[in-house]
C-alpha cells in the first residue's frame, strides 16, 4: 500500500532514538569536557529550551503569538521560591508538584481569556494579563520581596525525593554537575512528550487551525476549545522551565515576569526557527551563549543583539535550523541531479 | 424522499434580500444543482443551511428535525459537510494529512494528543482509499499550498467527502480551472457520490456541466427560486432563459 504522507519508518521510535543517540550521548558527556562554566551555561540553555518548546505550540504549531510568556516562566519560579520562603520546602520535586499545579491553574484562566482573539488582540491580551503578574510581583514586596526578590539556596535544596544533597564542602560545584544531569533528565522527558503532542491528531488539528481557522471549524475541530488546551500545555512547560531555573539562579526578582523577558522567548524561538520543531531548541541554547557573551564583550549588548535580530528577521526568517535544513536539501537535490547527469 | 427542506427562510443584509422565504428541499440520494447568476442568493443559501450564518426568519428541516438554531459542529454530527467556493485547505499540511484531519475529526480523534497520528493503520487506510477515489494517490507527500487549481478543487471536495456526510454541498467545485479540468472534476466528483450514495448540492455557473451531471436543477434570483425541476424543463424554461442567462440556454 502506498501512503502519501511523512513515511512511517521516518517517525519510527527506533530511527528517532538512532538520530538522538548521538546527541544524548554528547549531552551525557559535557560536563567531562565543557567544566564548571560551560555545564552551567549549558543548563541555562536547556531550561529555556523547555521554555521554548513550551511556546512555539502556540507559535508555530497553533499560529497564535504570545507576548507574555514571560508570565508563566515567572509564576513557576515564585512558586518554587515561595515554597523555599514560606513553606521551608527544600525538595525539588515538590517545587516541581507545586509549580506545576500553580502554572496549570493560571495558564488554563488566562488562556480561557486570551483565546477567544487571535492575531495582534491575542499577542495584546497576553502582554497585558503578564504586566499584570509583574506590577503584583513588584509592588507586593512584603510577599514577594520586590525588586530585591526571593533567594533560592541550592544548600537547601535536594533532588530525587533527598537522595542527592549538597550541604558538603564543594557543594557548588556537586551541585551544578548534578543539576546539570537533573535538568539533562527532563529536557529529555519534555522533548519527548512535545514530540508526540505536535505529531498527535491533536497535534495535527492544531496545524489545521493555524493554517484555515474556518475550514478546520468545518471539519468539526473545535478551534477555541483546541486553543486553550494548546495555550494551557504551553503555559505548562514554560511554567516547568521558570521552576528549574530558580535553584539555579539562586534568586527570583520581577524581571523575569517583565515584557522583555517574553521578548527574549520570542528571540529565541525566531532565531532557531519556529516552523520545525528541533528550532526553538537550538534558538534557547544559542541565544543564551549569544547573550552571556555579548554582555562580557560590550556595554551595548542589548544593541548586538537588535542587530542579530534584524539580520535574523531579513536574511534567514526560517531561522538557524530552517535555513540549515534548506541548504541540506539544495546540497542532497544537487548531488542527486550529478548523479542523474553521470548515468 | 426528503431528506432536507427550508420553511420561508430568510436572510437580509440591510435592504438586500439575499435569501427572501426560500422553501428549497434536497431529495435523499439526488445531485442536484443551485444555479443563479452572482448576487442571487445561492451561497448565502448554503451558508444558512451549514450554519456559517444564521436565518432572520424561518426554519432548516434535516430528516424533519429542526436544525436552524444548530452550531456548525451539530451540523457536521448530523451529516451536513461542505466545500467552499474559495478553495479552503490547509496548505502547509500534506494532501494526504488535509484528508487524514478530516478522518480523525469525524472519529472524534483530533482531542488525543498522546498517540502519533501517522500510526494509526484504520485512518491511515481510509484515507489513501479517498485519495484514490479523487486521483490523488500521487499527491499525498505534497502540501496543500503546493498542488496545482485542479488538484487543489478536488482536494477541497475530498476533505468534505472524507467526514462521509449524507449531505455534501460543494460551492463552485469547478471555478477557475479549465474547461477538459472541469469536466474531469465533475466525473470524478459525480462517480464517487453516485457510487457512495451521498446526497450533494452543487453550486455552478457553467450550464453545460449543469445540464450533464445533475438530477435536478434549481434556478435562484434575487434571493427567491425561480425554477425547480429536471434538466430538461428547466432547459425549457423560458424565465430561466431569459431573467438569468439574458440569453436561449444550450440545447
Amino acid at each position: 500500500m502506498k501512503f502519501g504522507f511523512i513515511p512511517t519508518d521516518k517517525l519510527s521510535p527506533w530511527r528517532l532514538a538512532a538520530h538522538g543517540a548521538p546527541i544524548v550521548v554528547v549531552l551525557l558527556l559535557f560536563p567531562q569536557f565543557g567544566g564548571l562554566y560551560q555545564t552551567q551555561l549549558l543548563t541555562y540553555g536547556l531550561i529555556f529550551a523547555i521554555a521554548t518548546l513550551g511556546f512555539n505550540l502556540l507559535l508555530g504549531y497553533t499560529g497564535l503569538l504570545s507576548f507574555g510568556h514571560s508570565a508563566y516562566f515567572a509564576l513557576g519560579a515564585y512558586t518554587a521560591a515561595f515554597m523555599v520562603k514560606y513553606l521551608g520546602v527544600g525538595s525539588m520535586e515538590l517545587y516541581i508538584l507545586g509549580g506545576l499545579l500553580i502554572t496549570a491553574v493560571i495558564s488554563a484562566a488566562f488562556g480561557y481569556v486570551c483565546v477567544r482573539h487571535t492575531r495582534i488582540f491575542f499577542a495584546v491580551l497576553t502582554l497585558a494579563l503578564s504586566q499584570v503578574l509583574w506590577t503584583l510581583a513588584y509592588k507586593f514586596f512584603w510577599v514577594t520581596g520586590g525588586t530585591d526578590g526571593i533567594r533560592v539556596p541550592f544548600s537547601k535544596m535536594t533532588l530525587l525525593g533527598g537522595v542527592v544533597d549538597f550541604t558538603s564542602r564543594g557543594g557548588y560545584q556537586s551541585f551544578v554537575f548534578s543539576y546539570y544531569y537533573y535538568v539533562v533528565g527532563l529536557f529529555l522527558v519534555c522533548v519527548s512528550l512535545m514530540w508526540v503532542i505536535v505529531h498527535s491528531p491533536f497535534g495535527k488539528a492544531l496545524q489545521a487551525i493555524r493554517d484555515n481557522e474556518t475550514r478546520a471549524q468545518f471539519l468539526g475541530i473545535r478551534v477555541r476549545h483546541y486553543r486553550w488546551i494548546a495555550f494551557l500545555v504551553s503555559g505548562t512547560f514554560t511554567g516547568l522551565a521558570g521552576i528549574l531555573w530558580v535553584p539555579l539562579n539562586g534568586l527570583v526578582t520581577p524581571d523575569i515576569a517583565w515584557w522583555p523577558f517574553s521578548g527574549e522567548i520570542v528571540f529565541m524561538t525566531v532565531l532557531g526557527g519556529f516552523r520545525n520543531f528541533t528550532g526553538p531548541i537550538v534558538g534557547a541554547v544559542v541565544f543564551n551563549y549569544l547573550k552571556t557573551y555579548a554582555i562580557a564583550s560590550t556595554v551595548f549588548w542589548q544593541a548586538a543583539l537588535g542587530i542579530i535580530l534584524l539580520v535574523l528577521v531579513l536574511a534567514l526568517p526560517a531561522g538557524i535550523v530552517g535555513a540549515c535544513s534548506r541548504l541540506t536539501a539544495k546540497l542532497r537535490q544537487k548531488k542527486e541531479d550529478e548523479e542523474d547527469m553521470a548515468t | 424522499m426528503t431528506l432536507l427542506r427550508t420553511v420561508n427562510l430568510k436572510k437580509y443584509f440591510g435592504e438586500t434580500h439575499a435569501v427572501d422565504d426560500v422553501n428549497f428541499t434536497v431529495t435523499k440520494g439526488e445531485l442536484l444543482s443551485l444555479v443563479g447568476s452572482n448576487g442571487a442568493g445561492k451561497t448565502t443559501l448554503v451558508n444558512l443551511i451549514s450554519a456559517y450564518l444564521h436565518p432572520d426568519e424561518g426554519q432548516i428541516l434535516l430528516d424533519e428535525e429542526d436544525i436552524t438554531h444548530s452550531s456548525v459542529n451539530d451540523r457536521i454530527q448530523a451529516g451536513i459537510a461542505r466545500s467552499f467556493q474559495l478553495v479552503n485547505l490547509f496548505d502547509d499540511l500534506t494532501a494526504f494529512d488535509n484528508v487524514a484531519l478530516a478522518i480523525f475529526a469525524r472519529e472524534g480523534k483530533t482531542g488525543n494528543l498522546m498517540s502519533i497520528a501517522d500510526h494509526d493503520e484504520e485512518v491511515r487506510r481510509e484515507a489513501d482509499e479517498v485519495m484514490g477515489q479523487f486521483g490523488l494517490e500521487n499527491k499525498g507527500g505534497l502540501t496543500a499550498g503546493g498542488l496545482a487549481q485542479g488538484e487543489r478543487k478536488l482536494l477541497d471536495v475530498a476533505v468534505a467527502y472524507a467526514l462521509r456526510p449524507k449531505l455534501l454541498f460543494l460551492d463552485e467545485p469547478t471555478s477557475g480551472v479549465s474547461t477538459r479540468d472541469k469536466l474531469q472534476i465533475m466525473d470524478t466528483i459525480s462517480s464517487v457520490v453516485r457510487a457512495e450514495n451521498v446526497t450533494a448540492v452543487i453550486i455552478e455557473h457553467d450550464m453545460d456541466v449543469v445540464f450533464k451531471y445533475s438530477d435536478r436543477i434549481v434556478a435562484m434570483h434575487e434571493g427567491k427560486i425561480l425554477a425547480d425541476g429536471p434538466p430538461d424543463e428547466i432547459r425549457n424554461n423560458q424565465d430561466v432563459a431569459t431573467t438569468l442567462l439574458g440569453a436561449a440556454l444550450p440545447s
